[in-house]
């Protein structure tokens, strides 16, 4: 469970989270949506403690993911993030990027983690592609490896931060399946996304943010069909 | 015109023994590098630690090295030391010297080379649960490495050509030495440094050649 209670943060004198509040439970898929510049990628990077907060608490599973005493590294294998750069190692193969962290961070076996490595690329169907060099692929393959490569360190929880948003509209396709097929198996994740249709369709509940705030959270028909908040409405007519 | 007559024989005659002078420049080439290249790394992560300290003694280290001759350096590694107890031979001030200028401009490369690596690419390893260190030296070195090629190759070569300064400190078994000690001897001044240059021409080509094919199969992206 993701529990994160009156989280603020600022960059400078930039007041970017206002006190969130939200919790995602296992196997939940909620959608965040939102303007440009309204805190949707930064609460991403503090929920995995990639940027430190000003007050408030990330509670993964019981653990405080901001308090001094919290191993990080450990907590970060549990709690996957893909970015809208989807961030290849262009100096490793495809099947070198998804087996690097099984191996370095978890200290498995080269056989082990090749096994994973190779069953979570084919997952996401690019089982063809294992010793391809990221640059000779598309970015939505791009990021289907970088979706991989998370998922080799068998995380229980996965963020998603706009990961279709660099793509050429024909490759957005087959990344948001990927992300459906992940829903559809159980994955708890928490995604950014522009993409109403697909919001609408896998979360379990999608939150929009304002301005740093969390202005409205309920399931898709709810918040698609009838938004209380006027600031959602303006939003949803805008992107229609 | 001019009264020197060519005396190529005696000089060729010691070809034998300036190979294996030339074998001494490139040992110490070779082992400055591998000092040099360790150090700049160090100095790299020095600056890329955030710490004051460990940031101000790289910045020193790579200003010194850069701008004050490498005859300077090894002086300094030789009688500078000196002065204060430490007794270098030759050839040990040598390779200090070398290895010291080797790694301030090392440095300076990497940290030109850093700047074509975007940052998510370390923030991509750590959010794969990686330390900073493993995400340096697992993601942004090797790519570091790449970028910095041709350069740390031309240090390289500007290292084999540095060793010929070891004669100021008593270097007397590398070519440059060997050299200088044939021609003390005979006065073929010009037949001796034109072999000795076409040695270190050589040597200098070879290695830039030798870097080359080991890009072309270490850098296959
Ligand atoms: N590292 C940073 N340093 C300074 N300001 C930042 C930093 N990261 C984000 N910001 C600022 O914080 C605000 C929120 O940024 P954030 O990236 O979270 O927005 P977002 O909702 O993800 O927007 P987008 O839809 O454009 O991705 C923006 O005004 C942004 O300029
Ligand atoms: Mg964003």
């Amino acid at each position: 469970m993701i529990e994160i209670e009156n989280v603020r943060k600022s960059f400078g004198q930039l007041e970017v989270l206002k006190g969130i509040n939200l919790t995602v439970k296992k196997g939940e898929v909620v959608t965040v949506i939102g303007g440009s510049g309204s805190g949707k990628s930064t609460l991403l990077t503090c929920i995995n403690g990639l940027e430190p907060i000003a007050s408030g608490k990330v509670m993964i599973d019981g653990t405080d993911v901001h308090a001094k005493s919290t191993d990080l590294n450990k907590l970060r294998q549990k709690v996957g993030i893909v970015f809208q750069q989807w961030n290849a190692f262009p100096h490793l193969t495809v099947l070198e990027n998804v087996m690097l962290a099984p191996r370095k961070v978890l200290g498995m076996s080269k056989q082990k983690a090749e096994e994973i490595a190779v069953k979570q690329l084919t997952h996401v169907g690019l089982g063809e592609k294992l010793s391809v060099y990221p640059n000779r692929m598309s970015g939505g393959q791009q990021q289907r490896m970088a979706i991989a490569r998370a998922l080799a360190m068998s995380p229980e929880y996965m963020l998603f931060d706009e990961v279709t948003s660099a793509l050429d509209p024909m490759l957005v396709g087959e990344v948001l399946d990927t992300l459906r097929m992940l829903a559809s198996e159980g994955m708890t994740m928490i995604c950014v996304t522009h993409e109403m249709k697909f919001a609408r369709e896998v979360s379990d509940r999608v939150a929009f943010f304002h301005q740093g705030v969390m202005a409205e959270i309920a399931a898709p028909e709810q918040l698609f069909d009838a938004p209380e908040h006027a600031e959602t409405k303006k939003f949803l007519a805008a992107t229609h | 015109m001019f009264h020197y007559t060519f005396h190529w024989n005696q000089a060729l005659k010691a070809l034998p023994q300036m190979l294996d002078g030339a074998l001494v420049t490139l040992q110490i080439a070779l082992l400055s590098m591998a000092i040099g290249l360790a150090v700049a790394i160090a100095l790299t992560l020095f600056r890329l630690s955030g710490s004051r300290i460990l940031g101000a003694l790289a910045t020193a280290w790579i200003e010194v090295a850069r701008n004050t001759p490498a005859l300077f350096q090894i002086y300094m590694a030789h009688f500078g030391l000196g002065n204060f107890g430490i007794h270098l031979s030759p050839f040990t001030s040598l390779l200090v010297g070398i290895a010291f200028n080797n790694a301030g401009y090392l440095a300076e490369n990497f940290r030109g080379a850093l700047k074509a690596i975007p940052d998510t690419q370390a923030r991509a390893g750590r959010s794969l649960g990686m330390t900073s260190l493993q995400a340096f030296r697992l993601i942004v070195m090797p790519q570091m490495l790449r970028v910095a090629f041709l350069p740390v190759t031309n240090q390289m070569v500007w290292a084999i050509l540095m060793t010929s300064l070891g004669v100021t400190v008593g270097m007397n078994t590398d070519l440059a030495g060997i050299t200088q000690e044939l021609n003390a001897r005979s006065f073929r001044t010009f037949e001796f440094f034109a072999i000795a240059a076409v040695i270190y021409y050589v040597i200098a080509k070879a290695v830039t050649l030798a870097a080359r094919a080991f890009a072309s199969r270490m850098f296959r992206y």
